[in-house]
């Protein structure tokens, strides 16, 4: 019997082990997941004397990403950015974030658009009220404007298709007053 | 060589900006934050360390709210906020983290629980090995010191 004391430790010590590998360090768990989207105002990229605030992510189930054209990881997901509007019927904002604004345009011309609107935020204060800390993030944002999912990294077809959709399709599917 | 020396150990320190500080006191706040807390982009670094774009906003960022005369709960707390309680090197006592606090004392327990019951099964052992003689002259000293 005494001799399974080891043993038993051992595969407990595995356990807990194994449970770490699979875990990803870089990932931090935001806090702001099932809180209102933080308040912001700001200028439209393609056209900044038009604004953009979070008042108008209210009212429906939206999508907003950061992204920046010096980021290798945006350009990466790019494709399925472009591709997301043809799977599900969602509005994709872009925080282009501490980025010049020639910079961005030029991206989005080069590369393609994938936004229906992408708002500039040159310093980013924005960025950092959302707990941004890494580029691309994607928030998935209810009909009530709460933040209810953080992508960190780039959306990968699998988390796309694994983990967008789904959820995107579950909170349509909410009653907005909920 | 010499040159090449002071510029490697002076690295570190060229993270941390020029600040003006109102007095040595308001400094020192500043300071003791900016080390007990960590950069989200090199997670293994305090925000002093970090020469990170991130950590030099944070380190704004906390910077103002010290000059505002914020304390430093409430920088602390605008991170967390943000970041989660990720950012703090000094983890809160809570129900997530009770295991973190207080296992070190678990397993110490456990390990002097251990060694006292194997102990207790030595000396038992022991005791079971006398041999006749060795009884007798065990019980003639316990009924001497008994007198």
């Amino acid at each position: 019997m005494r001799f399974l004391i080891p043993l038993i430790v051992f595969l407990l010590l595995s356990v807990f082990l194994a449970i770490g590998l699979t875990r990803d360090p870089h990932e931090v768990p935001s806090p702001l997941v099932g809180k209102p989207a933080p308040a912001f105002t700001l200028s439209r990229l393609d056209d900044p004397q038009r604004q953009f605030g979070s008042e108008q992510l209210k009212g429906e189930v939206s999508l907003l990403n950061v992204w920046a054209s010096w980021c290798t990881a945006c350009r990466q997901e790019h494709q399925i950015l472009l591709a997301l509007a043809g799977r599900v019927n969602v509005p994709l904002y872009g925080l282009n974030y501490k980025d010049e604004r020639e910079a961005g345009l030029g991206w989005l011309q080069r590369l393609g658009n994938p936004y229906r609107i992408s708002v500039s935020d040159p310093d980013g204060k924005v960025g950092m009220n959302w707990g941004v800390y890494g580029v691309p993030e994607t928030f998935v944002i209810d009909k009530r404007g709460v933040i209810r999912y953080k992508q960190i990294g780039p959306v990968t077809e699998d988390v796309l298709e694994g983990v967008l959709l789904p959820l995107i399709r579950q909170l349509q599917a909410e009653e907005a007053t909920a | 060589m010499f040159l090449l020396l002071i510029v490697w150990f002076s690295a570190p320190l060229l993270a941390v900006e020029v600040r003006q500080f109102a007095g040595p006191e308001e400094k020192q706040r500043y300071e003791n934050l900016l080390r007990d807390l960590r950069c989200l982009v090199c997670q293994n670094q305090s925000l002093a360390d970090s020469d990170a774009d991130l950590a030099r906003d944070l380190r704004d960022e906390v910077y103002k709210m010290i000059h505002d005369g914020k304390s430093e709960q409430e920088a602390s707390q605008f991170l967390v906020d943000r970041y989660g309680d990720f950012v703090l090197y000094r983890p809160p006592f809570k129900l997530q983290t009770v295991l973190l606090w207080i296992g070190p004392l678990l397993v110490l327990m456990v390990a002097l629980a251990v060694a006292g019951h194997q102990a207790r099964l030595r000396v038992r052992a022991a005791g079971a090995r006398l041999s006749v003689d060795e009884r007798a002259r065990l019980n003639d000293l316990k009924n001497r010191l008994g007198e």
